[in-house]
């Protein structure tokens, strides 16, 4: 038996009276690998926002772990310090390397963790940048500090927002690597929005179809490529669906 | 003479760095306060502070003057912390209010020039709201320094309402800009040279350090 650990219930999002998202039921299962596709403007960031506790929903429920939160709820720091997000620009701070990634860590007081932050900066292929200025690094490079930033906390979930567009091959592969390695050796629960249906097919367990803000279709990654139930994921998935 | 030009130098600076350092422990965090959050009224405060950059510092002087005078709406109540008229702490209270909005402005622009998507990444890293606050403030420092500077240099060659609080009385609150004024009045032009090379001198290695820091910035 699967355990869940994020369960939306009608959620819907809107912003001045237009409704951005509207999810009647999404489940997301403990240690999986979860790929979100979608055109542009489906919603896709927004549903990230929601489970990062970013913001509120307009309406529903989303309930991590055992914890349900209404749009009336206050999200206690202890639940939000569980999930993180690599955004799709790294947005790192003007300090060097080993200060970004040691960030997060001394937001919750964690100053013994030189190791750790080594150990991480090793894996993205970083360490012997620690001490260079963050805006000095290329963009690849930067998404990896990004990228080794959340990692270093080991959050039980991780959320990706489009973590590679715009990103050469190595740098994608590095990523990508390192997704899969931190899902396998930890368990974190990965959850990756991406446009780049290649890059889903890559790296997730399973594959949610959005659109327009609502979800057409969930299945195994597999069957999502290869048998998709909906006519419109079968455009999606074949490229002919215009954006 | 010497002893009085010292003595001058040294009240001016008391002055305006006492004056500086409320306008900044208020103007900092409002202007944090203003440029990260959205509330009702957050537009007609910002236009407030905008024109409190452009004011006049002698009409600030005349209402300072106003409020303190025996007529004035607070003569009725004995408080310890409002000073009196011709006392340094007038000069002070009247240089807090001319620095604040400059302060605060200047910051509060700062924190509005700040990546937005950053704050939802520091708060996505598991930031509290006053770590995000202060985050946000170190990522802003560079204009939090223009704008503590700004509000020294408004500040410290200010002439009017010093003048008008403080009445340039010897001794007690004649700063660099009054002896300025009254020295070349009696034609003193050596003396009056003198302080004001003084007083060009200080905003100088105000901007100085300014510029120092900029340059360690740009290095970080």
């Amino acid at each position: 038996m699967k355990e869940l650990i994020f369960r939306l219930r009608e959620v819907r999002k809107s912003y001045q009276d237009r409704c951005v998202l509207n999810i009647e039921k999404l489940d997301i299962y403990k240690g999986e690998i979860f790929a979100v596709v979608g055109p542009s403007g489906a919603g896709k960031s927004t549903l990230l926002r929601l489970m990062n506790f970013l913001e509120k929903p307009t309406e529903g429920t989303i309930r991590f772990e055992t914890h349900e939160f209404s749009p009336q709820l206050d999200i206690p720091l202890t639940i939000r310090r569980q999930v993180t997000t690599v955004f799709q620009t790294p947005l790192l701070l003007n300090r060097n390397v080993w200060a970004n990634v040691r960030y997060g860590l001394a937001l919750r007081g964690r100053n013994d963790s030189d190791q750790r932050i080594e150990h991480v900066l090793e894996q993205v292929g970083l360490l012997e940048y620690a001490n260079q200025k963050a805006r000095t690094l290329s963009g690849g490079e930067a998404q990896r500090v990004a990228l080794a930033r959340a990692i270093v906390l080991n959050p039980q979930v991780l959320l990706l927002d489009e973590p590679t567009a715009n990103l050469d091959p190595f740098n994608v592969s590095l990523i990508e690597e390192n997704v899969r390695n931190l899902n396998r050796d930890m368990g974190t629960t990965i959850v990756v929005v991406t446009h780049n249906i290649f890059q889903a097919h890559r790296l997730a367990h399973r594959v949610a179809f959005l659109l327009k803000g609502e979800i057409i279709e969930i299945a195994d990654v597999e069957k999502f490529f290869e048998r998709p139930e909906d006519p419109r994921t079968s455009a999606f998935v074949r490229g002919e669906m215009i954006y | 003479m010497r002893a009085d030009f010292f003595e001058i130098v040294i009240l001016s600076l008391q002055v305006s760095g006492i004056a500086l350092l409320i306008s900044t422990l208020v103007g900092v965090p409002v202007g944090v306060f203003m440029g990260l959050k959205s509330f009702i009224g957050r537009r007609l405060i910002m236009v407030l502070l905008y024109t409190g950059m452009g004011f006049p510092p002698v009409v600030i002087g005349l209402f300072v003057y106003l409020m303190l005078s025996n007529n004035g709406p607070l003569a009725d109540f004995d408080l310890a912390f409002v000073p009196s008229l011709f006392t340094p702490g007038a000069m002070i209270l009247a240089q807090s209010i001319i620095a604040f909005p400059l302060v605060a402005g200047f910051t509060m622009a700062a924190v509005m020039g700040v990546n937005p998507n950053l704050k939802s990444q520091i708060r996505s890293l598991g930031a509290t709201n006053r770590q995000t606050a202060w985050t946000i403030l170190g990522e802003a420092r560079l204009g939090v320094i223009v704008a503590i500077v700004a509000g020294f240099g408004s500040i410290i060659s200010e002439v009017g309402a010093v003048m008008l609080v403080g009445g340039n009385i010897q001794h007690q609150t004649r700063v660099l800009t009054t002896a300025i004024v009254l020295e070349t009045r009696k034609g003193n032009f050596e003396l009056a040279i003198a302080l004001g090379s003084v007083l060009m001198g200080l905003t100088f290695f105000a901007n100085l350090i300014m510029l120092r820091m900029q340059g360690r910035d740009a290095d970080l």
